[in-house]
């Protein structure tokens, strides 16, 4: 199935503008004086798995927290340059990050459902927070629906009032997940969402997130090359350089990154010749 | 950073690629040999060696198998690997052809000859000389010498044609013949696909180093 939707991807001779729904340009990222992420640009593809995998530090976290203006949140951090999400900047003077956020959803390494709410509660608490009023019907079948997409109802159907904390880790990591699509956004980052989970509870978020691209563009950050390989459509090699900022050296179709790449600090790095 | 253990088990899967391409180029000059000089016991060696050729093949199968398998091989070490399996099943089929060569020789047996043997020779040492160079182009993964290799099939192409043309004569003019140039005919035919399978090695080669698969030799029909 991987495979064919690799393919089928980069089937695509030319992909138009508005197949990207992300358009990164010249984009740097700072905490403080110093600079994180140098001078980057890609086209992110709508509907498909787009990983950004790298060695540790090379800012590949500090570029996906750009892509939905989290990066900001950190103290001293500042963005230069354009994130273009439908045409619109995302950091252009009068933006609501809030906005922005629901529309770009995130999940993070460790699953971070709140404690002390019911697996319910969990899923919706970001509808809540971001819509006025929604009665409680509606939420139950916006949660029964999200919980379905993040295929995880079947295991929780029994357990909706128990705490999300009750989970298990695969389960935790699914909840969040769910919670995230309860916002409705079109993007949804993911950082690291496996590398606190065991293969089985991996596997079942690489199958998420592979049935999430009928629906949504995942952007995901990972450690593990052969998950890139396994998951996304696009792969971005990033690499830090002798300032110490991440640059992105190399971002292809992960079927050419991963047979064929063009540089060869992408060839030394992904044949585990790196360092 | 070296990749000390995996590196060393690609040395060895090469090493052993090498070993099995000497063996098939054994296997061809020692099968006309033994028609050359009509010694029946050098061809029933070529037979009876055939099936370490096969055996070989299937020892580098697993090598690779296992290689895939427990050390997550990518880009070019992914390359090499799946070149190599195509490889070996081009080699070991060469190594039928000049098996099949053998057991002709052997129905020949002692029948005077129909004629002396001089291109059926040349098509061997030609052939082997574009195998020889196809294995020394996959060690120093050089795709021009390979693309080379490829276009020297036409000299093998050439010298079957003429071979096919000199024994359809013998057969009009004389079909006491026939039985004896056939035979001869599977020979050159067998002499001409192993000069066919060196090019599809040869397009393996340019593989393993563009990451293409091209297929080079097919303007020459």
């Amino acid at each position: 199935m991987e495979s064919f939707i690799n393919t089928e991807l980069s089937s695509r001779k030319s992909l138009n503008d508005s197949d990207y729904i992300l358009q990164v340009e010249e984009l740097n990222a700072f905490y403080g004086s110093f600079r994180a992420v140098k001078n980057v640009n890609m086209s992110i593809p709508a509907r498909a798995v787009t990983a950004i995998i790298g060695p540790s530090g090379c800012g590949k976290s500090t570029l996906l927290r750009c892509f939905n203006r989290m990066h900001e949140v950190a103290h001293g951090a500042r963005v230069e340059g354009r994130v273009m999400f439908d045409d619109n900047n995302i950091y252009a003077t009068g933006t609501d990050p809030v906005r922005i956020r629901c529309h770009i959803g995130m999940v993070f390494q460790k699953p971070n459902p709140f404690p002390t709410m019911s697996v319910l509660d969990n899923v919706v608490a970001g509808r809540r927070l971001s819509s006025l009023w929604t009665k409680r019907s509606e939420m139950e079948e916006l949660a029964e629906k999200c919980l379905r997409q993040a295929a995880l109802w079947d295991e929780v159907k029994d357990k909706l009032k128990q705490s999300g904390a009750s989970l298990s880790g695969g389960q935790q990591q699914r909840l969040c997940i769910a919670r995230a699509l309860a916002v409705q956004p079109e993007i949804i980052l993911m950082d690291e969402p496996c590398s606190a989970l065991d293969p089985i509870a991996t596997l079942k978020i690489e199958d998420l997130m592979r049935t999430l691209t009928e629906e949504y563009t995942i952007v995901v950050v990972t450690h593990n090359m052969q998950q890139a390989g396994r998951v996304s459509d696009m792969t971005a090699f990033m690499l830090m350089s002798d300032d110490r900022a991440g640059e992105l050296v190399e971002y292809d179709t992960t079927q050419r990154v991963f047979t064929n790449p063009k540089d060869k600090r992408t060839e030394d790095y992904i044949t585990g010749r790196f360092g | 950073m070296p990749r000390l253990n995996f590196d060393k088990r690609l040395q060895n899967l090469q090493d052993e690629l090498l070993v099995m391409g000497s063996m098939v180029e054994e296997a061809i000059s020692r099968s006309t040999d033994a028609l050359k000089s009509r010694n029946l016991a050098l061809a029933r060696q070529v037979i009876e060696d055939d099936k370490k050729i096969n055996q070989k093949r299937y020892d580098i199968e697993e090598m690779c198998v296992k290689l895939i398998a427990t050390q997550q091989p990518l880009a070019r070490d992914l390359r090499t690997i799946i070149a190599v399996l195509n490889m070996v099943v081009d080699l070991e089929r060469i190594g039928d052809y000049a098996e099949g060569n053998a057991d002709i020789a052997i129905r020949i047996g002692d029948e005077p000859p129909l004629k002396p043997y001089i291109d059926i020779p040349r098509m061997a040492d030609k052939a082997n000389e574009m195998l020889h160079a196809a294995l020394d182009a996959f060690v120093r993964r050089d795709a021009d010498t390979a693309r080379k290799v490829v276009a020297e099939d036409s000299v093998v192409d050439n010298l079957y044609d003429q071979v096919f043309r000199e024994l359809i004569t013998y057969m009009a003019s004389d079909p006491s013949t026939i039985n004896r140039a056939m035979r001869l005919v599977w020979v050159a035919h067998n002499l001409e696909r192993s000069a066919d399978r060196v090019t599809n090695i040869c397009e393996r080669i340019i593989f393993i180093v563009t990451g293409k698969v091209e297929e080079v030799g097919v303007a020459k029909r």
